[in-house]
């Protein structure tokens, strides 16, 4: 399996705290890399470097070959790197359709027309309406955002990241706060979208995470703990004792 | 020639005081309370009135100033109950336009109360005359005593800010607001505080420039402005970035004015660097301001992210 | 067209019932015999245009700018500029003032919009100030006191000199402004603008870098506002710095909130009532002020949104859009 994503000794201090400890970590192409870990091990942090939004204090971050550790958010988005926030991130004051269209926009065509209604381009809804269908918002397009319940706004938050039509995907928590219904639904669209992208999922739902992943990483206060498939990450005992200790 | 550059120089570090003494305050309510309070420069010129009102009434320089210290104090406590402490949680727009509709409101009571005529505070008899200084150059002792009163006032504040357990939290509110709150520390309480040192501070200044500028309506406004570029170039939040923005744009300012032109002369003929010295001279400050941000977003001493 | 077109078919409705009512004012003053009102409404259109312009970039761009009125100074000094250097043609004196706006917002607009919050307001009104600043120091432009014009401009030969002329064509570029803004706000670049309003770290997060279309709206903005500029110059056909003063940026934020942020038809209607009760408070009382400063900290105190939640109560503000 090649490697599209390759993170080497990624360090960042919030003060005193070391909450990425030297990182290093690879993700194939094609692979769904799940990242677990207690609360505030680094999980969001870390994806925050990898997206851009945070810049880590050392290391080195590489997609595809490529050194993209000081390119900005926008520069990755557009080699094909998008995430979800855990924290829903979205267009309040905008319907469904737009804040998917805003992103489908994004990669095609220039964005400084300043005459053309932009709600009359039928390339880009159609488009943005594929990517809410994939997530079964589809029936929601003309509602504003703010409107939505939120596990609806967490079905969003993925639509828009697969408007940006990406090879790896970086979701933070995507099942989190969702019914079983929906968090059901999400994940038999994980299943499918496996098949197309490399993922980087981060996840508290274990049975979720078992069922989906290749391979787990374990973070624990920022530093890897355990490496591995699903089977041989269940068993290492110094998992079982940090973590998943927890539950058993 | 030498001179007349020590003159300016005196001048431009007295602006630059009355300057810091106004910008104090407000850089530490910008910084903690992330508030943008267009009407601080009301508090310069109500401390200026009241001087020139208790000045006047008592027919006593220090009467006057012992009443109007406390008569802005207070003025000051009660802007900030009545108005600004229910504007701390406002979106900055709505913080603009109430403190807008105060500057108009309090200018023209003002207007009113005293008319618009610029009013005069007589010199005490203690701080009129001039000293000697180098040679044939005299200086105005009441200016001197501007310097001085506030670079006192400067070294207090600094002593307040690190060395007691207020200012610690003060510094710690300036640059990390949720973690002072996390502390448990009664924040509205804080927020009192520095805002009544901040009215006192500028009411202060108010009042002792008063005998060697005219009181006048607008006063505070011209003021405001250039307290802003202060706090600008300090960077938000900052005491030590204020006090030296503020030394620098009061030196800067009133040095440029006079040997702008002067200087200019060197490199053009005479006619032409005294047209673009007067034109220059008025926005040197504006300049300066333009090129720390160029350097540095977050002015001198701001934080990084404060953005 | 847009499948939205319906909901926001009223609000366009409303504003070209706004603009044949005012071009109806004329008519009415001459009916009764008060040339004088014409004057008034021509000054309300002039600052429906500048509030137009500011709704750009406060409420479509969340940009809180305290020195738009800089842009109108530009505007009307290029009226000045423009006569003394031959140039009478309103059109090249309004192409002058985009020259002057879009050079000055692009330079000031690239520092300022490297910050935030209260940073971008104290920055706007600095810069704003120092060209303030700049024309008290122009001599030979009347310094302080600013320079009475010769006369009107002419548009393509035709004489402004009537004051019903200068009426109907600030009326008509008070309309070509709101549709041009009207497109620009439902196109792909106004969506991007509302987009960084909503959520910045989500629009960059899509592939979007905010700030060159952040500077971008910030320059058009100024561009327009100096079209009031030179129609405000031909109004009163005197051009002094107290038209780029900071009260009245802060006046021109006042007008825009008033009738609801974010909303063209509301930016023109707010500007509208508002020129028109400042005439009337004015002539009511010389402290006028007084208590319109007061109207201003109780409104934004006692209504829970402020302003903005007010004018939303009240339906003329609406979502934006
Ligand atoms: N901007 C910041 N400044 C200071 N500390 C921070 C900041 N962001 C995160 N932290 C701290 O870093 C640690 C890791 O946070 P992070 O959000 O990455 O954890 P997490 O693994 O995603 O947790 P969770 O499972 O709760 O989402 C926490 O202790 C958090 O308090
Ligand atoms: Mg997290």
């Amino acid at each position: 399996m090649a490697e599209l994503l390759e993170i080497r000794d990624l360090r960042k201090n919030f003060g005193a705290l070391a909450v990425t400890d030297g990182v290093s970590l690879s993700v194939g192409e094609g692979e769904l890399h799940a990242i677990i870990g207690p609360n505030g091990a680094g999980k969001t942090t870390l994806i925050a470097q990898l997206s851009g939004q945070l810049a880590p204090d050392g290391g080195q971050v590489l997609y595809g070959g490529e050194d993209i550790t000081h390119l900005d958010m926008a520069a990755r988005v557009r080699r094909g790197l998008a995430r979800s926030f855990q924290i829903t991130a979205l267009l309040p004051g905008m319907t469904v359709l737009e804040n998917v269209a805003l992103a489908v926009q994004a990669r095609s065509g220039s964005s400084f027309r300043f005459w053309r209604d932009a709600g009359g381009e039928e390339i880009t809804n159609a488009q943005a309406r594929a990517a809410l269908e994939e997530v079964g918002l589809a029936d929601r397009a003309a509602v504003l955002a703010s409107a939505l319940s939120h596990g609806e706004q967490r079905q969003l938050e993925l639509a828009v990241a697969l408007a940006t039509k990406p090879r790896l995907l970086l979701l933070d928590e995507p099942l989190a706060g969702t019914g079983g219904q929906e968090a059901e639904r999400l994940i038999a669209l994980m299943q499918r979208l496996k098949s197309r992208l490399t993922i980087v999922l981060i996840e508290h739902d274990m049975d979720a995470v078992f069922q989906l992943a290749d391979r787990i990483s374990v973070l624990v206060y920022g530093a890897i703990a355990a490496t591995g498939t699903p089977e041989a990450v269940r068993a290492d005992p110094a998992v079982r004792a940090a973590y998943l200790g927890e539950d058993a | 020639m030498f001179n007349l550059f020590l003159l300016q120089l005196l001048n431009g570090a007295q602006f630059g005081i009355l300057l810091f003494l106004v910008a104090a305050g407000l850089t530490l309510v910008f910084g903690i309370m992330d508030f943008i309070n267009l009407a601080h420069g009301v508090l310069y010129m109500v401390g200026a009135y009241l001087m020139a009102t208790f000045a006047g009434m008592t027919g006593n320089y220090w009467l006057g100033l012992m009443l109007a210290l406390p008569a802005t104090l207070i003025f000051g406590l009660v802007l900030e109950f009545l108005v600004f402490r229910r504007l701390y949680d406002r979106s900055h727009l709505d913080q603009v336009l109430a403190t807008f509709g105060l500057i108009l409101m309090l200018s023209e009571g003002v207007r009113i109360l005293w008319g618009s005529a610029p009013l005069n505070v007589e010199m005490p008899e203690l701080l009129s005359g001039s000293v000697p200084l180098a040679g044939p150059l005299k200086y105005p002792v009441y200016r001197i005593a501007v310097i001085a009163a506030g670079l006192a006032s400067a070294v207090g504040l600094w002593a307040l800010i690190n060395h007691t357990r207020a200012g610690m939290l003060l510094r710690a509110g300036a640059s990390n607001r949720p973690m002072v709150a996390a502390l448990g520390v009664d924040i509205s309480r804080l927020f009192m505080l520095v805002f009544a040192g901040g009215a006192m501070l500028a009411g202060f200044a108010g009042a002792i420039v008063a005998p060697i500028l005219s009181v006048d309506p607008g006063m505070g406004e011209s003021i405001l402005i250039l307290t802003f570029v202060v706090i600008v170039i300090g960077g938000v939040g900052s005491i030590r970035g204020a006090f030296l923005a503020a030394i620098l744009v009061g030196v800067v300012d009133t040095v440029g004015r006079t040997f702008g032109p002067i200087w200019l002369r060197m490199v053009m003929d005479p006619s032409a660097a005294a047209q673009t010295g007067r034109m220059l001279a008025p926005m040197l400050v504006y300049l300066l301001m333009a090129a720390v941000l160029f350097y540095s977003p977050t002015g001198l001493f701001g934080r990084r992210g404060a953005k | 067209m847009s499948r939205f077109a319906p909901q926001i078919a009223p609000r366009l409705k409303a504003a070209l019932a706004i603009l044949v009512l005012m071009a109806l004012v004329p008519v009415a003053a001459h009916a009764i015999g008060d040339p004088f009102l014409s004057v008034i409404a021509n000054r309300m259109l002039v600052f429906a245009i500048a509030a137009l312009s500011l709704d750009l970039i406060l409420g479509y761009g969340a940009m809180v700018s305290f020195g738009h009125a800089a842009y109108l100074g530009f505007g009307a000094y290029a009226v000045a500029l423009g006569a003394r250097w031959g140039v009478t043609d309103l059109l090249a004196q309004i192409l002058l003032g985009m020259v002057f706006s879009a050079a000055f917002a692009l330079v000031t607009g690239a520092i300022s919009l490297r910050t935030r919050g209260v940073y971008f307001i104290m920055i706007t009104l600095a810069f704003a100030q120092m060209a303030y600043f700049f024309f008290v120091s122009q001599g030979s432009l009347g310094g302080d006191d600013g320079v009475a014009l010769q006369g009107r401009s002419t548009l393509l030969g035709l004489s402004l000199d009537g004051d019903v002329t200068l009426y109907y064509v600030t009326l008509g570029a008070l309309a070509l402004v709101y549709a041009g803004l009207y497109r620009l706000t439902g196109s792909r670049f106004g969506r991007v603008l509302k987009g960084t309003r909503e959520n910045s770290l989500r629009m960059q997060a899509m592939g979007y870098r905010p700030f060159p279309y952040q500077l971008v709206a910030y320059v058009i903005a100024g561009c327009l506002c100096s079209v009031a500029g030179v129609l405000l110059a031909n109004l009163t056909e005197y051009v002094s710095p107290a038209y780029m003063g900071w009260h009245r940026s802060g006046e021109m934020i006042v007008m825009l909130v008033f009738g609801g942020i974010g909303t063209l038809t509301g930016a023109m209607a707010g500007a509208l009532v508002a020129v028109g009760l400042e005439e009337v408070l004015a002539a009511f009382s010389e402290h006028w002020r007084l208590g319109f400063g007061l109207a201003l900290v109780l409104v934004v105190l006692f209504s829970p949104e402020g302003l903005t939640g007010l004018a939303k109560r009240l339906g003329i503000g609406g979502k934006h859009g």
